[in-house]
């Protein structure tokens, strides 16, 4: 009994205090504090949206502004084609791309992850074929096999997440190859090995915990490169026609005239929102690098 | 003499290693790039052959067929013919150079890629050139230096440009050069190549040209070269702790010395496999630059035949895409190696 509080209480103590040291040290960081400032505001507004946004400001038809007019009184970005309100729109299409971006980095996570654990733990020739599987999706230029895989599968967003997912797992796999061997090395799971752990135990009770700090902090630049393919994608005309995102609304723009229309009112906003949100993720990730591993990231 | 044959022997012997050594080292990574270019084949059949539900569907869409002229249609694609056999016609066909036949431009896939590949080559070509230049002396200067208002400045002006998607860099640029805006008036073309009014020859037309190459290749490069900034700095900072430095500075050199004829050779090298590596990047600036653009290239032909959908062309191009990058990854290979002596040693 006396064990079992023991073994249970143990871990959770120093990983609160862990937690809480990471904090402070975050804190300490002013650009990653910035960006997770932006973070956290694009997040609340894309949340609170459906609050003040309705079919009546969306709905090309039941819309009453002038159209594609400058900034005006009242709409304080400016219109589209159809006279809806620019700022409206990039408020709303916030929700549609960051969930893609999140959806996407969440599979990219799991897929290489796994992918990445299993090469690392069984290092005979399961370990070789998954590592050369990963070499060969390195090999391949991304954006012309995202392109192949969402035209083959059809426009949408479940497409382009999946294309997502396929052309950029392969980062995940490589690193966590690479720290479960580091981790797998350490003789603490020699200790688990000889208490009689199976492959699964080891896996996910032991190495995976390890792991996990490096998973996050690459997958929040997984955040930032996912939510530039998302719009890539978009723009080249694979997503979903119907629903208003960053990359569609620029994909509209293109198509519908405002380059020589001069319309830089209807480019700017989306373009500056997807900088916005990729700076802060990338902001987010690297100071997480930093206070996690101050060594690896000197020059970075 | 006798000096002569003791070092003579040595040095044959040097070289006869060099020699033997780089031939199996070159057809180890020959057949290791054949290999993936055979995987990024197996990687289009699944994608164009086997996934789509019923590609005879999608070829006739829009068009009354009767059920004879389907099945002729399946008959004539060979879609009956087992997997594997339907693999290995694909396989030599693209062997062959036959990348099959355009739905939409109703002429062979190779042709369109053989137009097209000039100009990509082109666009490529300059903007790659370009953005290593800018690249590594602004990576090398502020890495040198990192922490001054230089390399702040320039770190992160790269973040902020990397932060940002290509296509929509090419739409302000074309809003703010070509339309014009405000006080800007309208000083380059907007797209295409050329402008099919001038002479297609002469140095009128090679003008014309430079004229319309300035806006996509300034797109390419901005969002490029932020890579190579990166990747030249973090090199430059690795090297700056190492022992040599500190004694080519007790040899009495200058700064400017140390740095161009001790630092910079040393951090070339990891910047070099990166620069390569990171070539697809630029195919794909080159698919969405070109696409803003309408540059007569790959990747504006990527962009046709993506809004039909003309499967045959996509797959063509993601064949010729995948294709240039493994040669490039086999080039890096071999270029490493000549400039690496470590390498060669092993």
């Amino acid at each position: 009994m006396t064990a079992a509080t023991y073994t249970s209480a143990a871990p959770k103590a120093p990983r609160r205090h862990a937690f809480s040291r990471f904090c402070r040290a975050y804190a300490k960081r002013p650009a990653g504090l910035a960006g997770l400032g932006l973070l956290i505001a694009f997040g609340a507004l894309a949340l609170a949206a459906p609050l003040f946004i309705g079919d009546d400001q969306l709905n090309v038809i039941k819309v009453d502004g002038p159209q594609l007019s400058p900034p005006v009184d009242g709409y304080p970005l400016g219109t589209d084609q159809a006279g809806r309100s620019i700022l409206l729109l990039v408020i709303w299409g916030a929700r549609e791309s960051l969930s893609i971006g999140l959806i996407a980095t969440a599979l990219t996570v799991v897929l290489g992850s796994a992918v990445g654990l299993l090469a690392g733990h069984y290092q005979g020739w399961v370990g070789k074929i998954l590592m050369h599987v990963t070499d060969w999706f390195i090999a391949l230029p991304s954006l012309p096999l995202a392109i192949s895989l969402s035209a083959v599968l059809g426009q949408g967003a479940a497409s382009i997440t999946i294309a997502i997912a396929v052309t950029s797992w392969t980062a995940t796999a490589r690193l966590v190859r690479a720290q479960t061997l580091a981790v797998e090395a350490r003789p603490f799971i020699e200790r688990a090995k000889v208490l009689g752990a199976g492959n699964t135990q080891i896996m996910i009770r032991h190495v995976l915990p390890n792991v996990m700090p490096l998973i996050l902090v690459s997958s929040t630049l997984t955040v930032a490169s996912a939510i530039l393919s998302e719009a890539t994608l978009t723009f080249l005309g694979l997503g979903d026609p119907t629903s208003v995102t960053w990359g569609s609304m620029l994909e509209a723009a293109f198509l519908g005239g405002a380059v020589t229309a001069g319309a830089w009112w209807y480019l700017m906003p989306p373009g500056i929102a997807i900088l916005i949100v990729v700076l802060g993720f990338t902001l987010v990730g690297r100071a997480v690098e930093h206070v996690l591993n101050p060594r690896m990231v000197v020059g970075r | 003499m006798s000096s002569l044959t003791t070092t003579s022997p040595a040095k044959v012997k040097a070289q006869g290693v060099k020699r033997s050594d780089f031939l199996p080292y070159l057809g180890g990574k020959l057949a290791a790039a054949l290999v993936s270019f055979l995987v990024t084949l197996v990687i289009g059949f699944v994608i164009f052959s086997l996934m789509p539900a019923d590609p005879v569907r999608t070829l006739t869409r829009g068009r009354p067929t009767s059920e004879a002229q389907l099945v002729q249609i399946r008959v004539q694609l060979g879609l009956d013919d087992p997997i594997w056999e339907r693999f290995l016609t694909f396989v030599g066909n693209t062997l062959k150079g036959e990348l099959g036949y355009s739905w939409q431009f109703q002429q062979s896939v190779s042709s369109l890629v053989a137009d097209r590949i000039g100009p990509t080559l082109l666009l490529m070509g300059t903007a790659a050139a370009l953005s290593i230049a800018l690249g590594l002396w602004l990576g090398i200067r502020s890495g040198w230096r990192h922490g001054s208002l230089f390399d702040r400045i320039a770190s992160s002006t790269s973040l902020a440009l990397w932060s940002v998607p290509t296509f929509w860099l090419g739409m302000i640029l074309l809003v703010a050069f070509s339309v014009g805006v405000g006080p800007i008036p309208s000083l380059l073309p907007a797209g295409g190549m050329s402008d099919p009014s001038l002479p297609q020859e002469g140095w009128a037309h090679v003008v014309d040209v430079a004229k319309h190459l300035v806006l996509p290749c300034l797109t390419m490069v901005l969002v490029v070269f932020a890579q190579y900034v990166t990747v030249m700095r973090t090199s430059i900072i690795d090297e700056m702790g190492s022992p040599y430095l500190l004694t080519a500075r007790a040899k009495g050199l200058t700064d400017d010395a140390v740095r161009r004829r001790h630092a910079v050779p040393n951090a070339l090298l990891p910047s070099v496999t990166m620069i390569f590596m990171h070539l697809g990047i630029l195919v794909s600036g080159a698919i969405t630059v070109e696409s803003v653009y309408s540059w007569p290239g790959l990747g504006y032909l990527t962009y046709e035949a993506l809004r039909i959908p003309d499967l045959p062309l996509l797959q063509g191009t993601f064949i010729v895409f995948s294709a240039s990058v493994i040669i490039m990854n086999l080039l890096a290979d071999v270029v490493y190696r000549f400039l690496d002596p470590r390498v060669r040693a092993q």
